[in-house]
């Protein structure tokens, strides 16, 4: 059983790694560069905040 | 995509404000529950049973300085990347850059020992007569963590708060099976802490036993990496932070009490398993599976919120152009910095294939009491250059400043104790921080938006 347990964290190392690969590369090179590193610190802070406290 | 293609303006993408106070408690106590059930034990062996006590109560004070003045610059500079996002504020750059470095080195070396915790726990199980390694289990631990961090913030820290909350119920569960209020009955304190074993090697014992010591709380601090992410940073992130904390003190105080009745203090010094020996130790077998299962919750718990934070102070840096902005992708559908995750992911297996858990651990501590140190002195300048009054703090800290004296005292404390056993990697370690920072300094910082990096809406600070 032991043994078993062990190839079956394999295949699942193997399936996880391999989709999220798979996703990387899909995501990569369906979206522009400029617009996955759009992300700027305090920026939601300005979207989301002007209220006063 | 859509919106570049078509020649409109750039779609943004940012991490999603999707979190609340109990994700902000399953992040902060999640990282550190394992310390219960792997870690301060080693204390034992330094000091003896009485010294892990004496190391609990001030790594409590340390670590109760440490949310508080956390809580305070946090609930002011929301933003990920913590207390690096402090730094780069507060102190400047050079030290932004050293103390997400700090965090990165904490949480990775953290997340490894979970690993080979997670593994060594299950081939133990085994008996050893399955001939198997830990390999397998530490690897899929890792994937599957990397891989729940990959798909979104909110599904992963619901799941980190229900298997922190059984840990944590479990450490309940043993304490009170035991009948703690009838000494004698099942635990046997008086037999095992004697005044002859109480302090085996004497103070210079307790000052040692400051270096595992440490492991009751490391990590806590984490919770700030979840600041761009929860919907109200100024209230979820001090009481998140400050639950986790009186949560982590009880389940520390609890687990001495409970272990030092049960075993005697040098098995409690040398095994990697203190709670799960003490569940055995008590005959029950109920008590004994289900603390070998909250080990495995434990230390997955731990994991999932160190690659959790470990991967928002990587794209932090490469966000600011600290590192190549590549990092700083964030997933256009789960919201994640996807790229940081993944890039994190195989440096974390590297090491915990190769590496040994004591000297695991010893790096995430080491790396943590540098992160302590640097917010001892950061405190002092936030409140010198932005007194009380002067910007919008989300939760003000008292008794200032004898919080940051008392932590900066206890941090020199622990690099003694580090040094007295682990001198090489401490100096190590830091000739490594001199080199990498002689880089950023000379090379890396012509790349940095050197305008843009700040975007906190202060005031100048006093005296500028």
């Amino acid at each position: 059983m032991w043994v078993n347990l062990t190839y079956l964290c394999w295949a699942i190392c193997v399936v996880l790694g391999g989709w999220m690969l798979f996703d990387w590369y899909k995501i990569d090179t369906s979206y522009s560069e400029e617009t996955l590193t759009s992300s700027r610190e305090g920026e939601i802070e300005a979207a989301s905040e002007k209220h006063k406290i | 995509m859509t919106a570049t293609s078509m020649g409109s303006a750039p779609q943004k993408i940012s991490l999603s404000r999707v979190l609340g106070p109990i994700h902000v408690w399953a992040l902060g106590v999640g990282i550190v529950l394992v310390g219960e059930f792997d870690g301060w034990n080693f204390a034992a062996d330094k000091g003896g049973a009485l010294a892990a006590l004496i190391v609990l109560w001030f790594c409590g004070l340390l670590y109760s300085a440490v949310a508080m003045i956390d809580s305070e610059v946090t609930s002011t500079i929301a933003a990920a990347g913590g207390q690096y996002a402090q730094a780069k504020h507060i102190v400047g750059p050079l030290m932004a850059f050293n103390v997400a470095l700090y965090m990165v080195f904490a949480y990775t070396m953290l997340e490894v020992s979970d690993a080979i915790l997670f593994g060594d726990a299950i081939v133990q199980k085994s008996g050893g007569d399955a001939g198997i390694n830990h390999n397998s289990f530490v690897a899929a631990s890792i994937i599957i963590l990397a891989f729940l961090n990959y798909r979104g913030v909110l599904a992963n820290l619901n799941f980190n708060f229900a298997i922190t909350a059984i840990a944590f119920l479990s450490i309940v569960i043993l304490f009170f099976s035991v009948m703690p209020w009838s000494q004698g009955t099942v635990l046997k304190l008086n037999e095992l802490v004697t005044p002859d074993n109480a302090l085996p090697y004497g103070w210079i014992g307790v000052i040692a036993s400051f270096h595992w010591g440490i492991w009751y709380f490391l990590g806590i601090e984490g919770t700030t990496q979840a600041a761009e992410e929860v919907r109200s940073p100024a209230r979820a992130l001090p009481l998140g932070t400050m639950a986790g904390m009186v949560t982590l003190l009880i389940a520390a105080t609890m687990t001495w009490y409970v272990c030092a009745s049960l075993l005697p203090w040098q098995l409690l010094g040398s095994t990697y398993f203190p709670l799960w020996d003490a569940g055995r130790a008590t005959q029950s077998p109920l008590l004994e599976n289900m603390m070998f299962v909250t080990t495995l919750l434990a230390a997955l718990a731990s994991a999932n919120g160190c690659i959790n934070d470990a991967a928002r102070a990587w794209f932090s840096l490469g966000r600011d152009r600290y590192l190549p902005s590549w990092f700083s992708a964030v997933h256009p559908k789960y919201r994640t910095p996807y790229r940081s995750i993944i890039f994190l992911t195989p440096i974390a297996l590297a090491f915990a294939f190769v590496a040994d858990l004591n000297q695991a651990i010893t790096f995430s501590i080491l790396s943590g009491v540098l992160q302590y140190t640097f917010m001892s002195i950061n405190i002092m300048m936030f409140r010198k250059k932005w007194p009380l009054g002067s910007i919008q703090r989300g939760y003000t800290h008292p008794l200032h400043p004898i919080p940051a004296v008392m932590l900066f005292a206890l941090c020199m404390v622990t690099f003694f104790a580090i040094f007295l056993g682990y001198g090489v990697q401490l100096t190590a370690m830091v000739v490594f921080y001199i080199v990498v920072s002689v880089w950023f300094h000379f090379y890396r910082y012509q790349y940095v938006r050197r305008g843009a990096q700040f975007t906190m809406p202060w005031p100048k600070p006093k005296g500028y």
